[in-house]
């Protein structure tokens, strides 16, 4: 059997990410007989917090605590994480700004294979370990075999893997704080830039009609706003429109913008990225317009149609208005 | 300053519908359109700009077949000064490391102080450009949304984390970025700019130009492999409306009373 494994734990104010759970659940796929360290760092009264809570769920945490690490910079973190772990530790990581950041050069420094967003696990066999990617948008899925047996460095999709409720520990925190070593990074963390507030409020919108790079111009625009319009709706959207500037960043759903909790959720030529999909909670009844029938949002969508939308949602304005 | 601008050549997934071939080993290709990967169109129409106030020069770089090059020319025509095409039978299959190991032999052909990717690729993976960095022992920084040239030695970048907030960064020269969408707005290519460029010489480099040992890349140097391609049993999904266009609305619009979606 390969080396022992760690997670990664993202934290802020005092409190760990929901992947902190999630990895665990997914390195105990990877192993399920393994004992599963949790790596937190930090400086202070919040990451004693945080050792704390994951200690009740992890059998071990490594606490970290130096000033440089106060903000979660990945070039520190990759060099504190070289110069503390076994050669062939299996790190698992979440998916995220974070984890895209540290990942690929971390498994470069340890000298060990990587894996980006995984979404399953398969198990391991003679040091082979097996996972479920998705490539193309989602559209399709691929197996994709590694051999661990230098370690690893795997990636997972955060919602991917369910925390196991029943999982308890009386875990031990272990300072590591001394062995940190050398943190020099020719990269400096300065400041954190907070999003622009904008003029609508669609995280408090109990309806929303969003729109997709499937509108295709920005012409096209006034089409949803019209069906919006004639449902008592807000106008939302996932990111390529607010690249393009057809809507303000303050419409956007996703990782990288709002996270809404709708009743209603309308998905006009959206394909359902887990970053677009990752802003929406709360379980709304999700209707997904989309002319191919392979996109991946109609698997979480509750209720599907079919269409070019440019045909479609003209026609059910005009129906819902002569109601 | 010199930048290099990696870009990779992929199957456009808004105009695509995508499906797996009948032997499982690789999605249909017959029918495909191909453009250049979104992220990497930002990047290139980054370096532009910062080469457009401070000087020097944009090199665009791809590697795959002999089709590839029509990205580098594209690339060209949107203002980038030089092209590469990086290919080899042995480079077939191989994996992000093999991907990196490759371009970071590129890399040390030329003399550049600042080395752009596209934050992901058509499968996600979006580990091209911080293993490229770790390789050259050059910092990253991925996801970036904004670049500001401090001087000769340093650049302040932003990247976009979480909930749209922006985390700066001082970085040191040289340096590799992974860039994310929304950081300008990429120029409009016509087919007068391609015209320009069609006929420009377009080095191509194998293995043994860039002294790399086919076993080192490629499926033999490969560590992480992809075994299949498929596509899981429909689960729960959504219930498809079907009938006419009309019929449909008015299943919906029912469906949207019920659920509260009509006020
Ligand atoms: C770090 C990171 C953070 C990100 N954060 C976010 C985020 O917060 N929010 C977000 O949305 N994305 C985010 N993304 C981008 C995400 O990965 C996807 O690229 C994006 O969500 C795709 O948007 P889309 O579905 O509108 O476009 P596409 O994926 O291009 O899908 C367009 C869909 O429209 C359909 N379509 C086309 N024409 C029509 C028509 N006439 N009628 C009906 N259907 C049509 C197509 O079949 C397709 O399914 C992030 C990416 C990264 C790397
Ligand atoms: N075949 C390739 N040729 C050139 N650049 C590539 C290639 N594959 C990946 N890249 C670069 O690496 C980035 C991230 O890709 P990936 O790690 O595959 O998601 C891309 O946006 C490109 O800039």
């Amino acid at each position: 059997m390969a080396g022992q494994v760690f997670t990664y734990i993202v934290h802020k104010e005092g409190v760990a990410d929901d992947s902190a759970l999630e990895l665990m659940a997914a390195a105990g796929k990877i192993y399920p007989e393994a004992s599963v360290a949790a790596i937190v760092t930090g400086s202070g009264a919040h990451l004693d917090a945080v050792c704390d809570a994951m200690a009740a769920s992890y059998p071990e945490v490594w606490k970290i605590d130096q000033d440089v690490l106060a903000y979660p910079n990945a070039e520190v973190i990759r060099r504190l994480l070289v110069n503390i772990l076994p050669a062939d530790a299996v790190v698992v990581l979440a998916h995220d700004t974070l984890g895209m950041d540290l990942g690929p050069g971390l498994s470069i420094k340890l000298d060990s294979v990587f894996v980006p967003d995984v979404v399953g696990v398969e198990g391991v066999r003679d040091n082979v370990l097996t996972v479920v990617r998705q490539e193309y948008s989602g559209q399709v899925y691929t197996h994709v075999r590694c051999d661990i047996s230098a370690g690893a460095v795997i990636n997972v999709r955060p919602g991917a893997f369910k925390p196991e409720e029943s999982r308890s520990a009386a875990g031990q925190v272990v300072d590591k704080s001394a062995q940190a070593g050398d943190l020099s990074a020719r990269r400096r963390f300065l400041e954190v830039v907070e999003a622009e507030v904008g003029d609508v409020d669609i995280t408090k919108a109990d309806v929303l009609v969003s729109v997709g790079r499937g509108i295709e111009d920005l012409e096209n625009i006034e089409i949803a706003e019209g069906l919006a319009e004639a449902m008592g709706a807000v106008v939302s959207c996932s990111r390529p429109i607010v690249d393009a500037k057809w809507l303000e960043k303050a419409r956007q759903v996703g990782t990288s913008g709002k996270t809404v909790k709708p009743k209603v959720y309308l998905a006009l030529g959206i394909s359902g990225s887990f970053q677009h999909m990752g802003g929406i909670k709360g379980s709304p009844f999700i209707v997904a317009v989309n002319k191919n029938p392979k996109a991946p949002i109609f698997q979480v969508a509750d209720v599907g149609v079919v269409q070019d939308l440019l045909e479609f949602v003209p026609e059910l304005t005009e129906k819902i208005k002569a109601k | 300053m010199e930048i290099l601008v990696c870009v990779k050549r992929v199957p456009d997934t808004a105009e695509n519908e995508i499906e797996v071939n009948r032997e499982g080993n690789d999605i249909r290709r017959d029918d495909l359109v191909y453009s250049v990967n979104e992220w990497d169109n930002y990047a290139v129409e980054e370096a532009i700009q910062i080469v457009d106030k401070v000087g020097g020069s944009v090199t665009v770089v791809s590697l795959g077949d002999e089709e590839a090059e029509e990205v580098v020319r594209r690339e060209m025509a949107m203002g980038a000064n030089n092209g590469i095409l990086l290919a080899d039978e042995a480079f077939e299959g191989s994996d992000g490391k093999g991907l990196a190991t490759i371009l970071k032999a590129a890399v040390a052909k030329g003399n550049y102080d600042l080395i752009l990717t596209g934050a992901q690729a058509d499968d996600g993976a979006g580990q091209v450009g911080g293993m490229l960095a770790a390789m050259l022992d050059m910092p990253f920084a991925s996801l970036v949304n904004s670049i500001e040239v401090l001087d000769g030695q340093k650049l302040k970048v932003g990247r976009e984390i979480e909930g749209g907030n922006q985390e700066m960064n001082e970085i040191d020269l040289p340096c590799v970025l992974s860039i994310q969408t929304g950081i300008n707005e990429p120029r409009y290519v016509g087919i007068r700019g391609i015209r320009k460029v069609a006929s420009v010489e377009i080095p191509v480099w194998g293995a043994s130009e860039l002294g790399l040992v086919p076993e080192a890349v490629g499926a033999v140097g490969a560590k992480a492999q992809r075994v299949d391609y498929f596509v899981p049993a429909p689960g729960e999904g959504a219930e498809i409306l079907e009938g006419s266009t009309d019929e449909i609305a008015a299943k919906l619009i029912e469906l949207l009373k019920a659920k509260g979606g009509l006020k």
